[in-house]
């Protein structure tokens, strides 16, 4: 198993730059995301991870090993598409020991490997099975275990769970994950789905439009966006940006939005201008009197909480609260902010304001 | 807008049975949201309403009137597909008349002017009346058949999955749109899915399907916190309901077979020792799995909780839910 380093990553196709120069590291046996909306360059990055694209520049390494401009069958990876990619016309066991067999390795070697990967995968009653007949849970854990064989460096996933029903792809997931805990793969994993990024990764990378947005923690990124396109990328619903022109200090604890003051975590940076007040729907209240005014538009029940749409004049708000809470549509309310929580935003850059709150992540960007 | 009721229908494709035995009250200026898996029979009762199937019992009625006997064209309803099929040489504009042009309606041109630009404004497409259809992104292509449901004024309005093939964005700001639309016309809306979020935000009223039964019928509230039995249970609520051994913890009444807990009626602090096998930071919550006595067990904690796989906690349910052998709800 191994780390990846990735440094100055960039691939070009002709006059369109798929990715920009990207620089990550992926520690040895982290459960790593690749997280944007298609056409990021999610997909082409973990392309050139595998060695399926070769990059315009950059280096790539892999166990201590440079391999950026090496094919695909020297770098020890195994990529793993929609799993349902088996070859039909052999059994469980002929699909799983293909990849061994087909390396040259001794008959009784490849029955004991596959014997292990089977227990692994908790496929050992199914080996004798047409793959024809298997409920679509045994074939991903078929396609997976063809990948697991090999005892690659490191698993590549282009959106493995993409073609699954909620339900089912819920329990995968997991099940993917528990794999991992057991086996502690380096993986690389593609999605688009940020729920799934934040569910199943131990580290995210968000890009778009070819660019490095943040690169952390889930919940790092999720507390402390370094930008608004990941302040609205993730979360459902997501942060809600009130735009405003305003003008804050280096030392600042407040600002004031549609002449009213809010609290917000101390300021490092200064800034004068087209601003964004983020903040997150679980960190509003809704109250009777306070200062600054909305309007209730649609509220949605959840069970435990619902979310409440609102009119406010710096845009739509949404804001998650109890169920208990009954709101009507029209009504007037107050709206108050979790000072701790709150992000500034430079809105012609889109970048986060350095804070308090957000300073010691946005640090590593 | 009318009422529609339907009476102990039943229906059969040979020996697969679709419907069991329905009887359905759909008010007057309600959304009713239809849930179910595939093959619950949704779809069917849909087209029973809309008379492209005849039922093999029981009677449809339509503001009180049976229409067993009327034509599909006859019932006056209006149906939307989850595939959006419109005509892609015509404009949206055209679109949106086509149906009001049908030989058998006869709107003079002037009415159709007026409709088509009432639905376009509750539509919020009025600058796009003269785009071409295919030259629209997905969701207002959807606006737009939905549309052309709207400018015909039928009793009622049948839903098939409408937003289904929408990426996770725009299905957020159609339900609310959809909800407005519903309630400013005052329209009378069924609609079905196997969506829980769809059902729970949009309903006034929630009906369970399984396997061709209707088996709750009520508010989104009272489906979520009064289910009649272990399969209502399950449908609605997002991480889904534990389903435990009765035993496991004190206190199950008598005939009890098994305990129902939501995520967040399990509390921490005293109770049972469980072990920590997941945690989840989903950023506004935190997701733990844990293993009790064997048992798979899903609950919510502080999104800045610092439990670890292998931690363990004292857990207890809150506000349990009791089934008995059937899975019928008893306490």
């Amino acid at each position: 198993m191994a780390q990846i380093i990735i440094k100055g990553l960039r691939k070009e196709f002709g006059a369109f730059t798929a990715v920009q120069s990207s620089s990550f590291t992926i520690e040895d046996g982290e459960f790593f995301m690749l997280l944007g909306p298609s056409g990021c360059g999610k997909t082409t990055t973990l392309r050139m991870i595998a060695g399926l694209e070769l990059p315009t520049a950059g280096e790539i390494w892999i166990d201590g090993e440079e391999v950026a401009q090496k094919p695909a069958s020297q770098r020890d990876i195994a990529f793993v598409f929609q799993m349902f990619a088996l070859y039909p016309h052999l059994n469980v066991r002929g699909n799983i020991s293909y990849p061994l067999i087909s390396q040259g390795m001794p008959k009784a070697q490849v029955r004991a490997k596959v014997a292990e990967v089977a227990q692994i995968l908790g496929i050992t009653d199914i080996l004798d099975r047409p793959v024809g007949g298997l409920s679509g849970g045994d074939r991903q854990r078929v396609a997976l275990g063809r990948a697991i064989v090999r005892d690659p460096k490191a698993f590549m996933m282009d959106e493995p769970l993409g073609a699954l029903d909620a339900e089912f792809r819920e329990h995968m997931s997991l099940e993917l994950r528990a794999l991992h805990d057991r086996m502690r793969a380096t993986t690389v994993y593609v999605t688009h789905d940020q729920l799934e990024a934040m569910q199943m990764g131990d580290k995210i990378v968000v890009m778009n439009h070819g660019v490095i947005e943040q690169f952390g923690r889930p919940q790092d990124i999720y507390d402390k966006p370094a930008t608004m396109f990941v302040a609205e990328f993730i979360g459902s619903p997501c942060m809600n940006l009130l735009r405003f022109d305003g003008r804050v200090a280096p030392g600042a604890t407040d600002v004031t939005l549609a002449n009213v003051p809010l609290t917000i975590p101390r300021q490092h940076d200064g800034l004068s201008g087209p601003m964004a007040f983020g903040v997150r729907p679980e960190h509003i209240q809704l109250t009777t009197d306070g200062a600054f005014r909305a309007e209730v538009r649609a509220t949605e029940y959840l069970g435990t909480t619902q979310i409440v749409t609102l009119r406010t004049a710096q845009g739509e708000v949404k804001a998650r609260t109890g169920s208990e809470h009954r709101i009507g549509v029209g009504d007037s309310v107050g709206l108050g902010f979790d000072a701790r929580t709150v992000t500034l935003f430079d809105a012609t850059s889109g970048h986060a304001l350095r804070s308090d709150l957000n300073a010691g992540v946005l640090e590593n960007v | 807008m009318s009422d529609v009721q339907l009476t102990g229908i039943s229906k059969s494709f040979g020996a697969q049975t679709a419907i069991r035995g329905m009887t359905m009250d759909i008010p007057d200026s309600s959304f009713v949201v239809l849930l179910g898996p595939t093959g619950a029979g949704k779809s069917t009762t849909l087209r029973l309403i809309a008379g492209l199937e005849t039922p093999d019992t029981g009677d449809i009625f339509i503001s009180g009137r049976s229409v067993l006997r009327d034509s599909p064209a006859e019932r006056n309803v209006a149906m939307v597909f989850q595939q959006y099929s419109l005509y892609p040489h015509l404009t949206v504009r055209e679109n949106l008349a086509f149906p009001l042009r049908s030989p058998m309606l006869r709107t003079p041109e002037p009415e159709i002017a007026r409709k088509v630009a009432q639905v376009a404004e509750v539509l919020r497409i009025p600058h796009k009346l003269d785009n071409k259809a295919t030259n629209l992104s997905g969701g207002e292509m959807q606006r737009v058949s939905i549309g052309r449901a709207l400018v015909r004024d039928p009793a009622i309005f049948l839903m098939d999955e409408p937003l289904s093939s929408l990426d996770a964005k725009l299905r957020a700001d159609l339900r609310i749109e959809l909800k407005r639309i519903q309630s400013d016309l005052g329209a009378t809306f069924l609609y079905v899915t196997h969506d829980q979020i769809e059902a729970m935000t949009m309903a006034t009223h929630v009906g369970v399907l399984d396997a061709g039964h209707l088996v709750q019928f009520g508010t989104p509230r009272e489906i979520y916190e009064n289910p009649a039995n272990l399969y209502v249970a399950g449908r609605l609520g997002l991480p889904r309901i534990n389903a435990l051994p009765a035993g496991i913890f004190a206190g199950a009444p008598a005939g009890a077979k098994t305990i129902g807990l939501r995520p967040e009626h399990i509390i921490q602090g005293d109770g049972k020792p469980a072990q920590v096998v997941r945690v989840e930071h989903l950023g506004d919550q935190t997701r733990l799995h844990l293993q009790l006595d064997g048992h798979d067990v899903t609950t919510l904690t502080d999104p800045h909780s610092a439990l670890h796989p292998g931690d363990t906690i004292a857990i207890q349910p809150r506000a349990a839910l009791y089934f008995d052998a059937s899975g019928a709800r008893i306490a």
